[in-house]
């Protein structure tokens, strides 16, 4: 008898996993760069420009993520 | 695979059935037709029909003073020379704008082709066409780049950058070769792709509930669970819309900036 047993799609929790880091680091991005902007409003558009080049660079992990699984089974 | 069809089949007929793969892959779209004639095809001709022929009637006669669809067209490439190119590539960015612009357009419209009725397909969801794309970006940076910095350069500036302690260099280097000449490409296209697929996948989701607990089984306590799908699909496809608006603008940033990197290599 197995004290905790997984079944259904593994590669569903393996996504879960995946979606951890980048999940942080996005927050982080969006985070800074709001605190960034209300501090520097004239700069907002440079801010905004690195934001989501940052943003598009963490996000991939995350995707990378949820497509191994279909890749996989 | 055709909507009814996916409906009816369902596990049986008793039981709700999430869609899966199976809504990417199409037949040749009659009988007869060369494999290679199916649905993301027909779409993606469509696409590029729609953005030569909108920027035909924007600039096949421009005016000093622009009137009607040159306002709009006007409006599509300052944004991608002010967004996009001036920022990443810097003073010889607007050498780039023909090409920026028409990938930013085509990348935009092909996305878009996944909300408009009857056609609700996202072609960047199968992987060939960014794969595409990307590589076309990939093979221009490393020309640029060692037409720019020489062979040698190339790889000096990217492995060893100046300005750092030495023994950091060991754990570096490998990581930058790495990340520029085999993640990058990937990156690059599987972010576009990856996007579109789960978009793609999810309206079709809730789009499917609704249709199972609203028409296919309508039952009490199901028709709570099919007007949330309904709900959700009209929320999910504003969502999406943003989305492939949001990858458009990130795929030619990126090429932007990866040619810039080419171009610069200081910054």
């Amino acid at each position: 008898m197995f004290l905790a047993e997984v079944s259904g799609n593994v590669g569903s929790i393996a996504y879960g996993l995946a979606a951890i880091g980048p999940g942080i680091g996005v927050g982080i991005i969006f985070g800074q760069g709001v605190q960034a902007i209300a501090r520097q409003p004239e700069l907002t558009n440079v801010i905004r420009q690195n934001m989501l080049l940052g943003f598009a660079l963490t996000e991939a992990l995350a995707l990378i993520g949820f497509v191994v699984p279909f890749v996989h089974s | 695979m055709s909507a009814p069809h996916i409906l009816a089949s369902p596990g049986g007929g008793g039981e709700f059935q999430a869609p899966g793969l199976e809504i990417f892959q199409f037949s040749p779209l009659w009988h007869g037709a060369p494999s290679w004639l199916t649905k993301p095809v027909l779409i993606s001709a469509l696409t590029v029909i729609i953005v030569c022929a909108f920027f035909w009637a924007a600039y096949n006669k421009p005016k000093l003073v622009p009137r009607g669809v040159q306002n709009v067209g006007e409006v599509g490439y300052l944004f991608v020379r002010d967004q996009i190119a001036r920022p990443m590539i810097g003073k010889d960015g607007d050498r780039w704008m023909p090409f920026l612009v028409s990938t930013f357009f085509f990348i935009l419209i092909m996305n878009w082709m996944g909300v408009i009725p009857i056609l609700y397909l996202p072609i960047a969801s199968h992987i060939a066409f960014p794969i595409v794309l990307a590589a076309v970006v990939y093979v221009m940076m490393i020309f640029l780049s060692i037409k720019h910095q020489g062979l040698v350069g190339y790889f000096k500036n990217m492995m060893f950058p100046p300005g750092l302690p030495k023994p950091l260099y060991i754990i570096l280097a490998p990581i930058e070769l790495l990340s520029n000449i085999i993640l990058r490409p990937f990156t690059h296209s599987v972010r576009l792709f990856a996007n579109m697929f789960a978009g793609h996948l999810l309206l079709a989701f809730f789009a499917t509930v609704a249709y199972w607990f609203l028409i296919e089984k309508l039952t009490g306590l199901g028709a709570g669970v099919g007007v949330v799908g309904f709900l959700m699909t009209i929320v999910m496809t504003a969502f999406e819309m943003f989305v492939q608006a949001l990858q458009a603008f990130i795929f030619t940033l990126l090429a932007a900036s990866y040619i810039g990197g080419a171009l610069h290599p200081e910054h």
